[in-house]
């Protein structure tokens, strides 16, 4: 890996740890008794350095060609770079076809992550929506809705994907996006439909019917934006765990399809070199750690933050 | 006299209970409202106030409230009950209005003062955004708020209790509407911002000309600002008489004890009296005259058998035997 790269990748080490710091100075300089979420978020212990990773592997994502040297597929000599471990010039070993661990982990981060927060926004908005109508409506929509999700629920997710999965010879991103997010909503909209239960009974949602407001029209204005704290949080937990059954998918095979790498197939293939050459399982391991620790240390703090029993009206 | 704008006959609203039982919570309540004057409905708690209120608007949960068919809410010459929900719709908030007893939880926290009040332009008038935050804004001004166009930005909980009943006043005149309703707008105030609400109210119903129904447990409220009373109790109007006909001469023995309940500054100082008892549940009200077993002048007819409302004078109407046999009031002189 050449001077400049090195050079880049620095840049982007010292770009996360600033947004972090100006992350904290914003909140942190409000007046001094200010007792805002958004204070008490970066007041939280751990938030910071989760902030600083999650900034860290989506500009990686975003800016990956210009971090690596070489593409992700590209095999560079079989024969004398084959498991290569870690130097300067590959910084992370290289894997059993002689492809630059490094560049993979980074092209990888672009998948993984945006299969996570993709699947997760799907499912969020199906959860939210399926969530608000059964707790608003009640009575049969209620009913209906719910025995669906309690259908979804009771049939382990992984068992659906796999024989999904099955059916198909090969699966494109966008249908691995489509599946997991058609399958991850049931427990946001238990989530949603709990919070809409007890706001449809607070005064202003009979304020906005009063004043003519249709079911949607309560349901986005007033009912959604009250249940947007939880909401946030458990989409935050959501795409960790996305983002870990979409490793799990991929170790099996089934998932994210070589030679497009993920950080879940890189440990795949790198699983039976553990001995010989564990860079190149340990390293995309360490990114999913990192990435969903950061995850939930960044949702506890949301819910520490945002939770309502402590605001101070 | 012109046309009411607002007639409401023999409006029953009832509640099937856990246990199968019927809660009778309005039964029978008829009255007219006039453009442009203030109709006071008193009654304790749990007399059926509220659910008229709601049931005008057509919010009485569905189930396990229903409104029964053979009631009539006619508003500007249209049945309200038999409206599809789009027309429905388009009366509530803009021709008929409510304003919330609570000003705190009647608002939504996570939006600004400014959208809320703009919503009912927005939904009637379909205007743009800026248009409506500009309304939004006069409507602010109008009803008392200093710096409008900074507070339209205000989320609720930066105001104070005054200023959100007043933000309230304003989301439900946005559109200008013929009736308002005020279900105890002044409940939870102090008696200071009180004065200045309901004077508020007053100044914005001679501006724009609407009706007012208040609603409310506040003789003295009542006194100060409505034209005419009815009094409720048991989910049935049981008195009705212009404002100073019935503080000067209450009929029905149920106003008679309101009004001794309530402190004066002209009259000697004294014990007040209350009325023995409270109202009854109403999945079971008492036979005949649903007061009777608080009333201290009942006698076996008025266990028996329930009275209609008599016409005492011009405009004053009252359910109870007394009217046909004043000998048998207590302490009344022989004839």
């Amino acid at each position: 890996m050449s001077g400049a790269r090195w050079f880049a990748v620095l840049a982007v080490i010292a770009w996360s740890a600033l947004a972090a710091l100006v992350l904290r100075q914003r909140f942190e300089r409000r007046g001094a008794d200010h007792r805002g979420p958004g204070r008490r978020f970066v007041r939280a212990r751990g938030t910071l350095i989760a902030v600083g990773i999650l900034v860290f592997f989506a500009t990686v994502a975003l800016v990956a060609p210009l971090l690596t040297p070489y593409r992700p597929s590209l095999q560079l000599d079989i024969v004398r770079l084959q498991n290569a471990p870690p130097s300067w010039g590959h910084p992370l070993g290289t894997d059993l076809y002689s492809r630059d661990t490094w560049s993979r982990i980074a092209y990888g981060a672009r998948v993984s992550l945006s299969v996570g927060t993709l699947a997760m926004l799907l499912a969020a908005t199906l959860g939210a929506l399926v969530g608000a109508a059964a707790g608003y409506f009640r009575r049969w929509t209620d009913a209906v809705l719910m025995r669906l999700v309690d259908v979804g629920l009771a049939i382990p997710r992984i068992f659906i994907l796999l024989v999904a999965a099955a059916l198909t010879t090969h699966l494109p991103l966008a249908t691995l996006v489509l599946m997991l997010g058609l399958t991850s909503w049931f427990a946001t909209s238990r989530l949603v439909r709990a919070e809409v239960l007890s706001i449809r009974e607070r005064d202003f949602v009979a304020s906005a019917r009063a004043l003519g407001g249709g079911a949607w029209r309560v349901i986005f204005r007033h009912v959604l934006p009250n249940v947007a704290a939880p909401l946030i949080v458990s989409m935050a937990l959501g795409i960790a765990q996305v983002m870990l059954l979409e490793a799990a998918l991929s170790f099996l095979g089934v998932g994210v399809q070589p030679p497009t790498p993920s950080w879940g197939n890189m440990i795949a293939e790198g699983r039976d070199q553990l001995a010989t050459a564990p860079w190149t399982t340990i390293f995309p391991g360490l990114a999913i750690v990192l990435v969903v620790m950061a995850l939930n240390t960044v949702a506890d703090a949301l819910r520490d933050a945002l939770d309502p029993r402590q605001e101070t009206p | 006299m012109t046309e009411p704008v607002l007639r409401v006959r023999d409006l029953k609203t009832y509640f099937v209970t856990e246990g199968g039982g019927t809660a009778r919570a309005v039964d029978g309540v008829s009255f007219d409202l006039y453009p442009g004057e203030t109709l006071g409905l008193v009654g304790e708690s749990g007399c059926g106030k509220t659910i008229t209120s709601l049931s005008l608007l057509r919010l009485i949960p569905e189930p396990p409230g229903h409104i029964r068919p053979g009631s009539l809410i006619e508003l500007e010459g249209r049945n309200l009950l038999t409206l599809a929900p789009r027309d429905l719709r388009a009366v509530r908030g803009n021709r008929l209005a409510m304003i919330f007893q609570e000003p705190m939880s009647s608002l939504n926290p996570v939006l600004t003062v400014g959208d809320q009040i703009a919503e009912g332009a927005i939904v009637h008038q379909g205007l743009s955004r800026r248009a409506a935050r500009a309304r939004a804004m006069e409507m602010l001004q109008l009803v008392g708020i200093p710096d409008p166009e900074l507070r339209v930005d205000d989320y609720p909980h930066q105001l104070s209790g005054g200023m959100r009943q007043r933000v309230m006043i304003a989301m439900a005149l946005v559109c200008h509407p013929q009736v308002l309703i005020a279900d105890e707008p002044t409940t939870a105030l102090d008696v200071t911002i009180q004065a200045q609400i309901l004077e508020l109210l007053d100044r914005l119903q001679r501006e724009l000309g609407m009706a007012i129904m208040l609603i409310t447990h506040d003789l003295g409220v009542v006194a100060g600002t409505a034209d005419r009373v009815l009094v409720m109790y048991a989910g049935e109007v049981v008195e009705g008489a212009s404002t100073p006909d019935l503080f000067a001469h209450p009929v029905h023995p149920y106003t008679e004890g309101l009004l001794a309940s309530v402190p004066r500054l002209d009259r000697p100082r004294e014990r007040l009296s209350g009325i023995p008892g409270t109202v009854p549940a109403a999945s079971a009200w008492p036979s005949g005259c649903r007061f009777h077993p608080r009333c201290p002048h009942a006698w076996d007819r008025c266990r028996q058998e329930e009275p209609t409302l008599f016409e005492v004078g011009p405009g004053h109407t009252a359910r109870c035997w007394l009217v046909v046999e004043p000998a048998r009031r207590r302490g009344a002189a022989a004839p």
